[in-house]
């Protein structure tokens, strides 16, 4: 594999030498986000530039638009993310990207630039797992300590992850259908709730109450393993006859009755991992992680079942996509010697590995 | 004046260093690579083999399209960041320009012409002046029965110019104006070309806005545009 240290040995500083500074960039979906973190701790910029009025047109993302938003922004986001910190590439310590999983040519707009930067500067560059990047959101409320189990729930990921040390994730459970974030998604869609349904289903469901009673599939499998599609079909159905019966149900019940369910089902197992593996922290992250039922369940849950578990919920304004989460991840994969060459390309499929003896 | 010129456009791959008019060094790949893979590494080892740095380059000349839309962002976005970061001089050359900027022969009519799948193609005409091709008909997404009736139309002696196998009998068949079929590696793109093409040019004021020319927008934007005529197509994407 060619490498790039042929044109002149990377400045690799160490921690001493001066503060650490990672440039992360982040591009795997509809969001275009770069950023400038301080020592895996300290956001001194986060831009981000969202698609999503761009594909709310079409009902959800089109990856060929979102491309073509990604190379519109790229370099306004390198520009304005050294600038808000006020950091130039000379001070820089690495350059860190996304590069899987996600739609591929969003990733190839941050990969390619990212590859590009580090090459102009001379710096290293750390390949980052977006997912690695959800949970690490949840390093600006608290230092991660170990061993901990993080829940992933976003648009395309419904995991629990056991993570022994820094930088270390093994799934131990994940969604055998739809992701927890699709199913709100798709829900909205028939609600005529625009793409991305997520957060205002959660506020609708503030209003309403559990009176539908959805299945909650799975819930007592002796697994870790989740399913949204019976319930998405459940509401869809329950819907659609109503509606030809003419009649109009309540939208706040319906959107409390879903969340009730999502809840339970993430709730329930994510205390029975709990229960198996005796972990310092639960980390909640991903863009469904902003979901208020979420978090207050899981803090009323976890305070009476999991007591000795602390819950770490990503903060609010980082459980969606953005490159600060990236740069947390990236100081960790850094310091652990993570270096991605010139060659670096977009995994779009890109998953961590299994625990062993757990999958399905 | 240091120049590295990219070509991704297509399934070649093509990078050039020049000093001013003259190539120094050039490599061009005709499979089908990935050019995330091949791109970045192809750079740094030609430009190490010269030892230059990135920042002892004047200007950056990218193929800025038609052609693939995934490949095109690729060298762009390459060439866009490195523009951007370094403070160097971007310019973008159409890339059916390149090929025709290989013919030489003064005062041919030239076609390039890359397959846009289906039965669809990017198609211009241009003709050889002073060494260079000077546009005659523009780049265009087109298909074989609306890009050869504007060829006979045109009514020139035409050379083609481009990897065309797929399409090689239709294309004759429908022309009929004398038309010469390029062969083998001629049909290649060169940055070498690309290079001198864009010497004269003058940089772009604002590269953020710099993107490739697609000339064709995507199947949802098409839809979305048929059904929304005059819509404001700003503002889409917001910094938050
Ligand atoms: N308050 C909320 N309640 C429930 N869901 C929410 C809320 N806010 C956002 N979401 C959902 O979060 C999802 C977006 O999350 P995120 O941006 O992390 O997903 P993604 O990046 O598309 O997928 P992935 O991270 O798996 O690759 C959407 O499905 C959206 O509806
Ligand atoms: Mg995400």
């Amino acid at each position: 594999m060619p490498k790039l240290g042929k044109v002149r040995a990377q400045k690799e500083k160490t921690v001493t030498e001066s503060r650490e500074l990672i440039l992360a960039f982040e591009t795997s979906c509809d969001e275009t986000s770069v950023a400038v973190v301080e020592n895996g701790e300290h956001i001194l910029s986060n831009f981000v530039a969202t698609q999503i009025k761009s594909h709310q047109r079409f009902g959800g993302v089109v990856p060929e638009v979102a491309s073509r938003h990604h190379i519109e922004e790229i370099t306004i986001g390198i520009r304005k993310a050294l600038t808000e910190a006020d950091v130039t590439p000379e001070e820089l310590t690495a350059v860190a990207v996304t590069y899987g999983p996600g739609l591929v040519g969003s990733l190839l707009i941050g990969v390619t630039a990212a590859k590009t930067f580090a090459f102009a500067h001379h710096l290293p560059l750390v390949p980052v797992n977006h997912m690695a990047g959800h949970i690490y959101a949840a390093r600006y409320v608290e230092p991660l300590t170990f061993p901990s189990l993080g829940l992933l729930v976003s648009g395309g990921h419904t995991q629990i992850v056991l993570m022994k040390a820094a930088g270390e994730f093994e799934i131990i459970g994940d969604t055998r259908d739809d992701a927890a974030g699709e199913a709100f998604d798709k829900v909205g869609r028939v609600l005529g709730i625009p793409y991305p349904a997520g957060k205002e289903i959660d506020r609708l469901a503030h209003e309403g109450h559990d009176t539908f009673n959805f299945p909650r599939a799975m819930i007592h499998e002796a697994n870790y393993d989740f399913s949204f599609s019976g319930l998405k079909s459940a509401f869809i159905n329950t819907v659609h006859n109503a509606d030809q019966r003419g009649e109009q149900l309540d939208r706040a019940d319906l959107a409390a009755s879903f969340q009730a369910s999502v809840v339970d089902v993430l709730v329930t197992k994510v205390l029975s991992a709990l229960e198996r593996y005796q972990v310092k922290q639960l980390v909640l992250a991903g863009g469904v992680a902003a979901n208020h039922g979420l978090r207050d369940a899981l803090k009323v849950k976890m305070a009476r079942f999991a007591p000795q578990t602390k819950l770490v919920a990503a903060p609010l304004a980082l459980c969606g996509d953005n490159a600060a989460m990236i740069g947390a991840a990236a100081h960790i994969a850094y310091a652990k010697g993570d270096r991605a060459d010139m060659s670096l390309n977009a995994d779009p499929s890109l998953e961590f590995p299994w625990l062993t003896g757990v999958e399905a | 004046m240091k120049v590295l010129a990219l070509d991704t456009s297509n399934q070649p791959m093509s990078v050039a260093l020049l000093v001013d008019q003259k190539v120094i060094a050039k490599k061009t790949t005709a499979t089908q690579l990935d050019h995330s893979v091949q791109l970045m590494p192809t750079i740094t080892e030609l430009m190490a083999d010269q030892q230059w740095q990135p920042e002892d380059l004047d200007r950056l000349v990218v193929a800025q399209g038609p052609g693939s839309y995934t490949g095109l962002r690729i060298a762009v976005t390459t060439a866009k960041t490195l523009a951007a970061t370094l403070h160097i001089q971007l310019v973008g050359v159409s890339s059916l320009a390149v090929l025709a900027g290989s013919v030489q022969t003064e005062g041919t009519f030239v076609s390039p012409i890359f397959d846009a799948r289906n039965t669809q193609l990017y198609a211009g005409l241009y003709q050889i002046k002073n060494g260079q091709p000077v546009l005659v008909i523009a780049d265009q997404h087109t298909n074989i029965p609306d890009w050869t009736a504007q060829l006979n139309a045109a009514g020139h002696p035409v050379t083609l110019i481009g990897e065309l196998t797929r399409y090689h009998d239709a294309l004759a068949d429908a022309l009929n104006v004398p038309a010469t079929f390029t062969e083998g590696d001629a049909n290649l793109p060169d940055a070498g070309v690309l290079g001198k093409l864009g010497m004269p040019l003058k940089a772009i004021d604002d590269i953020d806005s710099f993107v490739p020319q697609y000339l064709r927008l995507s199947p949802a934007e098409a839809q979305w545009a048929a059904a929304h005529p005059g819509e404001d197509h700003k503002n889409y994407v917001e910094e938050v």
